[in-house]
């Protein structure tokens, strides 16, 4: 009932009944050829100078950016960097990049494929490509990648690969419709820098309620 | 929220008065206009953005039916429902019934101003479900039995000392002078909460027609924990957020960021479409959409089209100096400023709300960087015509505007007076030019000496001009 009710005033002010099938078509086709709006120049680089940008612009977001040979470097840094923070745990994905790291050289470090929980001191998860234009990555749900990594524990290490760093949003929606066979993810998240707020007194505070860390791992691959 | 809009004029005085609320609007004045002016500049091509974002939502309105059947059938087509809206009351019936399926004691909840128009935490707790706030600035207007004034910033009237002791009387905590320490608490406070309750509610800053999905856009990571770990989810928003596809979203994000808070990209960007897909080890088992209008399907084709424009950045009241000056509360409902001085008085009655679109100086300001360029001063301007053809407008403004059409229409007599009235404001204001004490002027002169008229009229000067 409601939505005929609505749908009848919009068309009232619209001054028609029930859009044309010609109308309708117009749309449809609108909405399948992902038409790009005007991309920022800034977006527009050569991919050595993409990575540039990516990386001062996650840094400039308060992101630590880590480059790194290999995945294989990743216990290594991920062990330095907790160690040096007090922390002994790490919950990973189960992607099978994350399952072959090896961590017997981390020894301090205890690592769990699960989803995240209460209490968690840190997450490792894969990313599905860096946005250069603002320094943003994006991820995105899955059975490997649960998304309570990417926002309950307090520090969250994201392993990047260079090659998928692109310049504008749009490149990176058009590499996901492509990954995914245009079947949207039930969650993907676009994150630039760690949770923060200024919610008392305008005055920026780091860590609101997402992590209070945000790690970038920039593969060289 | 209660509507305390006819209350103007008292509650701007009282606001004016008010030492720590002019404090905090203070800090509002210091921090987003620079912050937007600084983000703008590193985006060469933003008035060109702002202009594709403009036809853009026209398109939309354009094709609003058409977009809207778009996006339930995707929505459907993922595994979630979509619920149509008209008023306030059949939304919050709608989300109650929703969490009454799933036996929900407690409800976590994202920022949400389309929650506060339709009131739904006072229904929802009525009827026996708690609803807890999880934004920072929500979450501390919460424990104070408090409402938004900001809708960006919704404790933008607050101080530190405020936020400290009412965290000391709730938390039964230490007070403490550094917002580090605070909001560290409100998150220790916040996490049990977020993993224990039934449902997570969000709004939504836009959501898609192409994939059905909706979007969030937050700084804090609160809204993404409250859509991801309750079993049910429901976003509740207002049928003109709707975008064509992912690319059209993107545009309006680079507006939205810049616009609102001066960043050139929000921290967290979420998109959610449809429930947990086999295989998934977490999310929500079941994806609501409300779609909320409450008479927004009446402003299409209406002279108030163009505040469908909206994408709720804040820059209005953020560089307006009215808002500026007496702070949200005393718009007396959920959207203060220049937007919903336009917006407030569709809601609830221009008989109710006809003092906000008076409150304005017309400065223009608000529509110079409004990144959909909705003329908000014109809207304003029409609930004025409005509000006097009906005549609804205070007596002293009727006889006022009526005495001056009286001179007005003659023309000679209006010269005369005209003369004589600089004649005489020249001799009252004396060698300063300055006039300290008026009669019928007392609003000005309260504040500030009025400056004299500087020489001869208008019709004066021209008449020895074309002498010349």
């Amino acid at each position: 009932m409601s939505k005929s009710e609505i749908l009848g005033n919009i068309r009232r002010g619209l001054k028609r009944g029930e859009a044309s099938t010609e109308q309708k078509a117009s749309v449809a086709q609108r909405l399948s050829r992902h038409t790009r709006n005007l991309v920022p120049q800034r977006a527009q680089l050569p991919h050595e100078e993409q990575i540039k940008l990516f990386i001062e612009m996650a840094k400039e977001a308060a992101a630590e950016v880590f480059e790194l040979e290999s995945i294989d470097d990743v216990p290594a840094i991920c062990n330095q960097w907790l160690t040096s923070h007090g922390l002994t745990h790490i919950v990973t994905g189960s992607d099978s990049e994350l399952l072959s790291l090896d961590w017997s050289k981390a020894e301090n470090i205890a690592t769990e494929q699960r989803v995240a929980q209460v209490g968690d001191q840190a997450s490792l998860t894969l990313s599905f490509a860096g946005i250069a234009e603002t320094g943003t990555l994006m991820l995105h749900s899955r059975g490997e990648s649960p998304t309570t990594l990417n926002f309950l524990p307090d520090t969250h290490f994201v392993v990047l690969n260079r090659s998928d760093i692109v310049g504008p949003y749009e490149d990176a929606w058009q590499k996901l419709r492509e990954s995914t066979n245009g079947e949207m993810p039930r969650t993907v998240n676009m994150i630039t820098g760690p949770s923060r707020s200024a919610d008392i007194e305008q005055k920026l505070q780091m860590g609101a309620h997402g992590p209070k860390d945000l790690i970038i791992l920039l593969i060289n691959r | 929220m209660q509507i305390n809009s006819p209350a103007f004029k008292e509650n701007a005085r009282i606001a004016l008065h008010d030492v720590n609320l002019q404090k905090a609007l203070g800090n509002l004045k210091a921090g987003f206009p620079t912050k937007r002016a600084a983000a703008v500049a590193r985006m060469p091509e933003f008035e060109q953005l702002r202009d594709e974002g403009t036809a853009l939502k026209n398109h939309i309105l354009e094709n609003l039916d058409i977009y809207l059947e778009q996006f339930e059938e995707n929505v459907v087509k993922n595994g979630g429902h979509v619920h149509w809206c008209r008023t306030s009351k059949d939304a919050c019936k709608t989300i109650l019934d929703i969490c009454k399926e799933v036996d929900a004691k407690t409800v976590t909840k994202g920022k949400s101003m389309v929650s506060e128009e339709i009131n739904l935490n006072d229904y929802l707790e009525k009827n026996g479900v708690e609803p807890i706030e999880t934004d920072l600035g929500e979450y501390i207007l919460q424990l104070r039995g408090d409402h938004p004034s900001h809708i960006i910033a919704p404790a933008i009237h607050l101080n530190l000392e405020d936020v400290s002791d009412i965290f000391h009387e709730k938390h039964h905590r230490p007070k403490s002078s550094d917002p580090a320490v605070l909001m560290q608490e409100a998150r220790e406070m916040l996490r049990q909460k977020f993993a224990s309750a039934d449902v997570g509610i969000t709004g939504a800053n836009f959501f898609v027609a192409e994939t059905g999905s909706t979007i969030i856009v937050t700084n804090e990571g609160n809204g993404d924990l409250t859509q991801t770990l309750p079993k049910t989810h429901i976003v509740v928003t207002s049928i003109e957020k709707v975008v064509p596809t992912l690319e059209d979203m993107t545009l309006f994000l680079r507006l939205l960021a810049r616009s609102a808070t001066g960043q050139e990209f929000t921290v967290y960007n979420t998109l959610s479409t449809g429930p947990r897909r086999a295989g998934d080890q977490d999310g929500p088992e079941n994806f609501h959409v409300v779609l909320v209008d409450n008479g927004r399907s009446e402003m299409v084709g209406s002279e108030f089209q163009e505040m469908l424009r909206c994408i709720r950045c804040s820059a209005c009241m953020n560089h307006c100096p009215v808002y500026g000056a007496v702070g949200g509360h005393s718009y007396g409902w959920v959207y203060p400023g220049p937007m919903g001085s336009v917006l407030t008085p569709k809601m609830i009655g221009i008989e109710n709300a006809g003092l906000l679109p008076n409150a304005s100086t017309f400065c223009g300001k608000c529509e110079s960087v409004c990144p959909v360029r909705i003329p908000l001063p014109k809207l304003m301007r029409h609930w004025r015509e409005d509000e006097f053809s009906r005549h609804l407008s205070p007596k002293a403004v009727r006889w006022g505007l009526g005495g001056w059409a009286f001179f007005a229409k003659r023309p000679a007599l209006y010269r005369i007076l005209s003369s004589s009235s600089n004649l005489f404001l020249r001799l009252a204001a004396g060698k300063k030019g300055r006039i300290k004490k008026l009669p019928l002027a007392s609003g000005w002169t309260n504040w500030r000496d009025m400056p004299a008229p500087s020489g001869k009229t208008f019709m004066q000067q021209y008449k020895s001009g074309k002498k010349d």
